[in-house]
């Protein structure tokens, strides 16, 4: 996988969103730093998933790699093209090449369209096809998520949860993507149907050489789709590393918490484990701790974790971690 | 050991505009005195509406317990007054919900949403009330308990909110917990806290659980047994340890396949799927309501539901075929 071609990196990537007070005359009295300085890169063909508890910016993280939040620091290079100096139009084409597929399938499809018209919107925004071929097309996608053609002229409402993530997955293959964004595409999904999903994402990518960059927080789910693994905390990322290398070998004590906290069906193994429970709740973005961001809950954590900022560094070939006591 | 609660051929009916949806369907359960019981199912199996038909909780009009008694210390409880329902409810049973965020009343400080059980239901003075409330907050865990007594909910974080409820559902000694999805709005670390603090309580007040979940791998952590539903149907109830290390009905057999592993490398498998999705209970087709989605169905399977027995001791399926042959029974 590391020789493979790098389609995407985020280089420093940062994203504030302002706190604002007053109603006319707005001022900013400070700023929700929810990523604050990420790197990492995606190659070809690979699945990286992003995982970490809600609130620590990965859904931010997402977004704004795709520019659907301009950043507030740092590049994105796609292909070889900066995507934070483009300009709106340049980058309406560039994203033909990048999607995303929404965690609730019940709010991202508009209620009034059919799903024929659902799904031909990016093509014709993209004018990927002339209007007459646009109904193949569209049926071409359906089949391709395994849904009956002849559905094209229902709506929304008259489909499943399973069903309607299928209708997002085949809008967001329409134009032809390389990268996909999946945020969190099953967890608003019956036990039963989120196998049938992953399943169906798993045949695309190898199907249509797709690159995922698969955000969720069900880290067993993620231990099945990825290749690589990136830990998030409060902005940052504090673990990077192959699958079987994260789950096997985690070295953040966050990751080991995390890790830890994930029930497994099986009673006599999940009651025989060892559990760190991590006290308390993560901080606010908007103040996050000095520096160590994991300190106050980190059981490790020595005086110095409380004032200097752990440096991100490769502790073994493709291992990637932040921490002091590492 | 005797049985606490328990629900005999309960049947919930909906008369909705579109028809009358079977949400149970026949379901009979107990649970004994310090038992934790997990109720297992995907959304619309009939779970929560179990449950809710414990409480007297069901709205009517369009809910309809159609049949069926729930017995608890062997009364039944569908025979009570509304009044004489009110001082079980809430009291001798506690709930806690899923959805910590809509289920706290938001113009009331925590402090008097948890002493307005025991003023109620024990004719505790204010003062005590108040007293005990704060030991409760101190028992859930939540820190610095006599600032926070006079916090409004939106000042806690999600998971604090749902050591609140739990905290309000104790605060009258309850024998019985319900837990409805108490932790599926959770995250995992925090999931994790919740469900210490629910095995800490249970050995420490000896109370009974009914712990409802869509999650596999939770009740695998905390119950003693475990009732799997599907379609307002009971379809396997057994011991933790048998359903997980044996599981006979294809339903069940299916979801545990389906469900990768935190702590094991499946690399090259691909997920088992269960085809299709859950029927809507407005048309139920006759035989059994999986069949259409099931590996094993065989003819039989579409005509004749097949009734809940017991295959080995305190095991029971309701199912036609044997899923280690392949065969009928």
């Amino acid at each position: 996988m590391n020789n493979a071609e790098i389609i995407i990196e985020a280089k420093g990537l940062k994203k504030y969103f302002p706190i604002t007070q007053g109603i006319v005359f707005q001022k900013e009295i400070g700023a929700v730093k929810a990523v604050d300085d990420v790197n990492f890169a995606i190659s070809s063909g690979e699945t990286l998933g992003l995982v970490g508890e809600s609130g620590c910016g990965k859904t931010t993280t997402g977004r704004t790699l795709i520019q659907l939040y301009r950043p507030t620091a740092g590049h994105v290079i796609f292909n070889g093209v900066d995507l934070t100096q483009l300009k709106s139009k340049e980058l309406r084409q560039m994203r033909s090449h990048m999607q995303m597929i929404f965690q609730d399938p019940f709010a991202s499809l508009n209620p009034r369209w059919t799903i024929s018209r659902i799904i031909a919107e990016p093509l014709k925004v993209h004018n990927v096809r002339k209007r007459g071929q646009i109904m193949d097309r569209v049926a071409e996608l359906l089949e391709l998520v395994r849904l009956n053609a002849n559905y094209m002229n229902r709506y929304p409402h008259e489909f499943s949860g399973g069903q309607r993530q299928r209708i997002g997955i085949a809008r967001a293959l329409a134009s032809m993507p390389q990268f996909i964004i999946c945020d969190e595409p099953i967890s608003a999904l019956d036990v039963s149907i989120q196998a049938q999903i992953v399943n169906l994402l798993e045949d695309l990518q190898d199907q249509l050489g797709l690159t995922y960059l698969f955000i969720a927080h069900d880290l067993s789910m993620v231990r099945h789709i990825c290749n690589r693994v990136a830990v998030m905390y409060l902005g940052i990322i504090v673990e990077l590393a192959g699958r079987d290398e994260l789950y096997s070998n985690p070295l953040h004590p966050y990751t080991q918490a995390l890790l830890s906290a994930v029930p497994i069906p099986d009673p006599r193994a999940t009651r025989a484990r060892k559990r760190v429970i991590l006290e308390g709740d993560p901080p606010s973005p908007a103040n996050p701790p000095a520096g160590c961001r994991f300190h106050p809950r980190c059981a490790l954590a020595k005086e110095h974790c409380r004032t200097e900022t752990p440096v991100w560094r490769e502790i073994k070939p493709n291992h990637w971690v932040a921490c002091h006591e590492c | 050991m005797e049985q606490l609660l328990e629900l005999q051929n309960l049947e919930v009916k909906f008369h909705t505009l579109d028809g009358v949806v079977h949400a149970v369907n026949g379901v009979s359960y107990y649970v004994n005195q310090g038992e934790t019981l997990g109720i297992v199912g995907e959304s619309g199996c009939g779970k929560s509406v179990s449950v809710l038909s414990v409480m007297r909780l069901i709205p009517d009009p369009p809910g309809k317990i159609a049949g069926g008694k729930i017995l608890f210390h062997g009364e039944n409880l569908l025979d009570l007054e509304e009044r004489q329902m009110e001082k079980i409810r809430g009291s001798r049973i506690g709930m806690v919900f899923q959805d910590p965020m809509t289920s706290l009343n938001p113009v009331l400080t925590i402090g008097k949403q948890i002493s307005e059980a025991m003023v109620l239901h024990q004719g505790d003075s204010k003062k005590v009330a108040d007293q005990k409330a704060i030991e409760l907050l101190s028992l859930v865990g939540i820190p610095n308990p006599e600032e926070r007594y006079g916090d409004y909910p939106h000042q806690f974080s999600g998971g604090m909110r749902q050591r609140v409820m739990i905290a309000m559902a104790l605060s009258c000694s309850p024998e019985i917990l319900i837990a409805d999805e108490p932790t599926t709005a959770l995250d995992v670390t925090i999931q994790a806290q919740i469900i210490e603090l629910t095995k800490k309580l249970r050995d420490q007040l000896g109370m009974a659980i009914i712990w409802i979940t869509h999650d596999l791998a939770v009740v695998a952590e905390l119950a003693d047994r475990v009732v799997v539903m599907y379609a307002g149907y009971i379809v396997e109830q057994a011991d933790v340890f048998r359903l997980y290390e044996n599981p006979r009905h294809p339903y069940t057999l299916a979801l545990l396949e389906s469900l990768p592993r935190v702590d094991s490398n499946r690399d090259a498998e691909r997920l088992a799927t269960i085809p299709g999705f859950p029927p809507d209970g407005l048309n139920v087709p006759p035989g059994c309501p999986l069949a259409p989605r099931c590996g094993f169905a065989v003819e039989r399977c579409l005509q004749e539901n097949p009734q809940l027995h017991e295959i080995e001791k305190d095991h029971h399926i309701a199912c036609w075929v044997d899923v280690s042959t392949g065969k009928e029974l």
